[in-house]
């Protein structure tokens, strides 16, 4: 870790004020930040610790809608009465990533703004463009297992590793951020970008920009949802491949559902065109397996991943069953329903 | 009086090291207070193979703290000789050499060292060091290697060449039914909780105390003696407590070296410790493929066996295993043939992982046993009974004891393996499929020679020291009830003492014998013990005892007391007052051949087991889950019973992962292991383990070991992958012969 100027700012423009500059991280849970810092991945001058701005509650929105601070805990989140009753499917997604003792460290901001599990990402001694522009990919032609197979360019194929953000995309949440030029709010679709020729830009924040909150939406999709996280080992581990639904279901027939997948593409990949096919559509494994060809249509293997394209496919076709059925996904039960 | 039960061999009690470990008062190696540390950061080669041109050390040198950068050009004199380097595990070849020179065998091998005030100035100093390379062709891919495998021509102390009978060749060409393929094990990293770490302290005298995270304090004791050019007397290593190993501190590890190189260097107390990125730096289970031919009649007798392994090492020692006589020894068939050979990749030479050789031999054949059951049609275990050995059909000697028969069928009653639907596919509850497998674990029961002392105090307090070590495994508990068995005197009055090199000799602990030896040498201490007391019992006036020989007396709560009539009853204390003596210390050693201690020197000392598994697999995702395990394990004597089932569970957990899980992937172009942190190299977590049975058979076997003891420390991994495996085979239909079966194999 290299040494760094520390500020720990009172109030959200003093934050953002000192947030000017190359090299300046905000701090909240650490959970990722403090291990990049101690593999030298990353290199800030100055971190700005935000764990005491007031931005750590759940609020109601006008409208039903709810927001969630950016320093609020994913635990605090996960188990919050008002998110478990109206958005069981984004606390689902939560307690689906990682363990207990880092969802207690880890925010909702800081939730959107980790950083990819990449192995050469992570590994100094290794190229890659995101860590260090211009030295290559080491993923492509390497050990890519846990890589994406959409929205890949040839100049980084990582992943975004979160489950929060993925149940995020289907609840067209919305970003506020706050930073030199003011407030901006950022639809989660737009929040993240795929890698292009810019790999090392995660998302579309400005320099100096602060997640402060994100907004939830007033929608009703407490019956037909799930989370279905498939993974390397039954917990603790970041998905290979994520499906998350949400549907609505007038009498027999699907009058909307939203699909996004993580651990595939740089963002929550979602595609509202494909979803265009469920709509109106009676739930059947033929309907169901038509949109997950479309929602992969694209999607390219790097070798050691291509068993990610059938898995995905196969994945959807369940996930979207059990929305339909309204099984969701038991995050403790390790069962697949 | 009324006596509380006795305490002993057979009881189950808390490890007696319990407490101090749950409420942090136990202390690791990194962890022991010396004033006036310096910190070390060890620097990796970023290549695989070639030269150090230059390093560039100026911008560490200038940050705030930093007090010393040490490489090959500026380190202090070592020794130069091979033999100067071997350690108890002699593994022929060229040991390695941390910072001997500019050459470069692995990645991420250590090429400098940061000395700093602070751990943090060290770490951040080291990441500014710049390294020019001249990198030469390397290779890490082991099917490459394959076409060069080779028969070492020395052979590592402990390695059983397998024999061969009948002609396996002709017999499979002629059998009615076969089963051939390729079998393989990925690469494992050992990855014990506690990081490698070592605090030397200089005490300015030219001598040194070490804390080393080691399995051997004597063997690092005797290393650093040889390397450094320490008389014995300077150096002293110490590892009271140490948080898991796995066979990956059977060897020195190169912090220890680094640490005593900078203390010596600097003339300072150090600390060097590894994260958990550098814990991938050294030992590994060696990557291997297993060539396994089976023949049978058609009533499941096996009439072939040809089992052909090969296994990774490094460019500059031969590791070898014993990988393919398990099969030979546990199966009765007439024909049988094996190969081992070592092939050649560039990373830090393989080491001895939880059951070395077996876990990856056994396991493999138990999978390949399993397909040949099915191809006879014959259910999984009663093919094994059909072929079961009761002697050891490779050597053609009897075991000292062998209770694996009892093991299958008390395993299979717990298991309830009768109810088993024999087709595949054939059994299922919504989307999963449900597999029953079972499997055979085998490994050694050892015995080496240690040394322990017993010093009881007037007051009647004991205390039973060896050099031993406790890697979490039970060992000051071990000691505790075998003293407090032979001397009668309940634990809390004994205290037991290890890890220390200034201690009776102890072998590094490792290979299952740790109990079965130091627990002999305890017991002669404390038996020592016993005469003296008893010697000095015929000082009290009016010889209350009689002039009792030691066969006529026993020892129970603290007395010594007449076989005959227990009411006559000499409390030690009166003996000791009466000989005017404070304290009755003694020294004795155990050891293979020492009087009669090992009734079976020509007998097959084994101990087994029997794995039943049950997996349920999401038929259309491929998403396993291990729900049910039952071991039933033949091991002799159990000293205690709740850490040994510990042990095994332990064990279990770790086939688990070596079954689904475990896998180091390499990058071949770089030549360097790429998931080298704890979020992406897989161990099972809690969601991944369900119910685990664990029974121990009876097998009273007074021959194999002294005390009747075998040893569990490894037993429980052996097999388990197998049972998993084969428990997969029966749910879906699908034969994967390559651990871990992850999701796309399933899939595939």
């Amino acid at each position: 870790m290299n040494r760094f100027d520390y500020a720990r700012p009172a109030s959200v423009a003093e934050a953002v004020q000192a947030g000017t500059g190359e090299q300046v991280r905000y701090l909240a849970g650490g959970t990722n930040l403090i291990d990049l810092m101690k593999e030298n991945v990353d290199r800030p001058t100055t971190v700005i610790d935000i764990n005491r701005l007031p931005l750590n509650v759940i609020e109601e929105l006008d409208g039903g809608g709810l927001r969630l601070g950016a320093l609020v805990p994913n635990s605090d989140t996960a188990w919050d009465a008002r998110v478990e009753q109206r958005y069981p499917l984004l606390s689902s997604a939560i307690l689906a990533g990682a363990s207990p003792q880092l969802r207690n460290a880890a925010t909702n901001g800081g939730n959107l703004n980790q950083r990819t599990r990449c192995y050469y990402f992570y590994d100094v001694a290794t190229p890659c463009n995101k860590r260090k522009p211009g030295s290559g990919c080491g993923a492509i032609g390497g050990v890519n297992r846990i890589h994406a197979i959409l929205g890949a360019s040839d100049q980084c194929i990582a992943t975004h590793p979160s489950d929060m953000c993925v149940a995020l995309a289907v609840l067209d949440a919305i970003v506020q951020v706050t930073g030199p030029e003011g407030d901006r709010a950022i639809p989660i679709a737009d929040y993240h970008r795929l890698p292009g020729d810019e790999p090392w830009r995660d998302n579309t924040l400005r320099p100096g920009e602060l997640v402060t909150g994100i907004d939830l939406p007033a929608e009703d999709f407490t019956k037909n949802y799930t989370y279905l996280k498939l993974r390397d080992r039954l917990s603790y581990a970041f998905a290979l491949v994520s499906i998350a639904v949400a549907m609505r279901i007038e009498g027999s027939t699907i009058a909307e559902a939203r699909v996004a997948l993580g651990g595939v593409a740089h963002k929550p990949w979602r595609s509202t065109e494909a979803e265009k096919l469920l709509k109106g559509q009676q739930p059947s494994p033929q309907t169901f397996g038509a949109f997950a060809d479309a929602l992969l249509a694209g999607a390219v293997g790097q070798g050691k991943n291509d068993f990610k394209i059938p898995l995905a496919r196969k994945g959807i076709v369940r996930a979207l069953k059990q929305a339909a059925e309204a099984t969701p996904q038991s995050q403790t039960d390790k069962r697949i329903a | 009086m009324a006596t509380a039960a006795k305490i002993g061999i057979g009881s189950a009690i808390n490890r007696v090291d319990g407490v101090e470990k749950v409420t942090g008062t136990a202390r690791y190696a990194a962890e022991h207070p010396v004033e006036n540390l310096l910190y070390g950061y060890i620097v990796e080669a970023a290549i695989t193979k070639g030269r150090v041109l230059s390093i560039d050390e100026d911008a560490a040198r200038a940050v705030p703290g930093v007090v010393e950068v040490i490489t090959h050009r500026n380190r202090p004199h070592v020794a130069w000789t091979d033999r100067s380097y071997q350690d108890e595990m002699k593994i022929p070849g060229s040991p390695f050499r941390p910072l001997y020179d500019d050459r470069i065998h692995f990645s991420q091998q250590p090429i400098a060292l940061v000395m700093a005030e602070t751990f943090e100035a060290a770490r951040y100093a080291a990441s500014l060091i710049e390294v020019a390379y001249e990198a030469e062709a390397h290779n890490t891919d082991f099917d490459v290697a394959l076409d060069e495998k080779y028969v070492p021509k020395k052979k590592r102390s402990g390695y059983t060449p397998p024999k061969n009978r009948g002609d396996a060749a002709q017999a499979f060409a002629d059998a009615p039914l076969t089963v051939a393929g390729d079998y393989r094990l990925a690469p494992e990293h050992h990855n014990p909780m506690e990081m490698f770490g070592s605090t030397v302290e200089w005490h300015g005298d030219g001598s040194i105390t070490v804390w080393d995270k080691t399995q051997g304090s004597q063997g690092v004791h005797a290393y650093l003696a040889s390397v450094f050019g320490f008389s014995k007397k300077k150096v002293r290593v110490l590892n009271p407590y140490v948080g898991g190993a796995f066979g990956s501190g059977l060897r020195p590890q190169h912090q220890v070296f680094l640490a005593v190189l900078a203390a010596k260097m600097l003339e300072r107390s150090v600390r060097v410790t590894m994260t958990r990125q550098q814990m991938f730096s050294h030992a590994y289970r060696p990557q291997a493929v297993q060539s396994i031919a089976l023949g049978a009649e058609t009533t499941g007798k096996l009439t072939a066996i040809r089992n052909a392994a090969t296994t990774s090492t490094s460019r500059y020692e031969d590791n070898m295993e014993n990988v393919v006589t398990w099969g030979l020894m546990n199966y009765d068939c007439p024909n049988a043939d094996a190969e081992y050979t070592v092939a050649q990749i560039d990373t830090p030479t393989s080491a001895d992982m939880r059951a070395p050789g077996a876990a990856t031999g056994m396991t493999l054949f138990e999978m390949a046993i399993d397909e040949m059951a099915y191809a006879a049609k014959v259910d999984p275990l009663e093919f094994r009974l059909i072929n079961y050995s009761p002697i050891d059909a490779m050597n053609g000697t009897p075991y000292t004891s062998k209770a694996l028969r009892e093991a299958f069928r008390e395993g299979a009653e717990a298991f309830k393996w009768s109810e088993r639907s024999a087709e595949p596919r054939s059994m299922r509850e919504g989307n999963e499929l449900i597999g029953w497998g079972c499997a055979t674990g085998m490994w050694d029961a050892q015995f080496s020679k240690t040394s322990a002392s017993a010093k009881l105090s007037a007051n009647g307090h004991l205390e039973v020291a060896c050099a031993t070590s406790d890697i979490g495994t039970g060992s000051y508990t071990v000691m505790t009830l075998v003293a407090a068995d032979t001397l009668g005197l309940p634990p809390e009055q004994i205290t037991a003492k290890l890890g220390d090199s200034d201690l009776p000799a102890a072998p590094v602990e490792g290979g299952s014998w740790g109990a079965a030896s130091s627990g002999a040498a305890v017991q002669l201490a404390c038996q020592a013990v016993g005469k003296k007391l008893l010697k000095a019992a015929g000082k009290i006036a009016g010889e209350p005892l009689g002039g009792a020989k030691i066969d006529d007396v026993l020892f129970e709560d603290g007395c010594i007391v007449l076989k005959d009539t227990p009411t006559v009853r000499v409390p030690f204390g009166d003996a000791m007052r009466a000989a005017d003596l404070t304290e009755i210390e003694e020294e004795a050693t155990a050891a293979p051949g020492l009087r009669d201690m090992w009734k079976g020197l020509h007998k097959s000392k084994n101990t087994h087991s029997a794995i039943f598994a049950e997996v349920r697999v999401d038929e259309e995702l491929g998403v396993v889950r291990v729900t049910r395990i039952v071991d039933a394990v033949a091991a002799g004597r159990i000293i205690n019973p709740k850490t040994a089932r510990s042990q095994i569970l332990g064990g279990v957990v770790m086939g688990i992962g070596m079954a689904l899980h475990e896998e180091t992937f390499p990058d071949h172009r770089l030549g360097r292991w790429m998931n080298h942190n704890f979020a992406e190299y897989h161990v099972p977590v809690h969601a991944d383990i369900h119910d685990i049975q664990v029974i121990f058979v009876d097998e009273p076997d007074p021959e194999v070991t002294p005390l009747g003891v075998k040893g569990l420390g490894e037993i429980g991994i052996v097999g388990t992958a197998a049972a998993i495996a084969n428990a997969i085979y029966h749910a879906t239909g699908k034969r994967v012969r390559s651990l871990p079966i992850t999701i796309d194999k399933i899939l595939e």
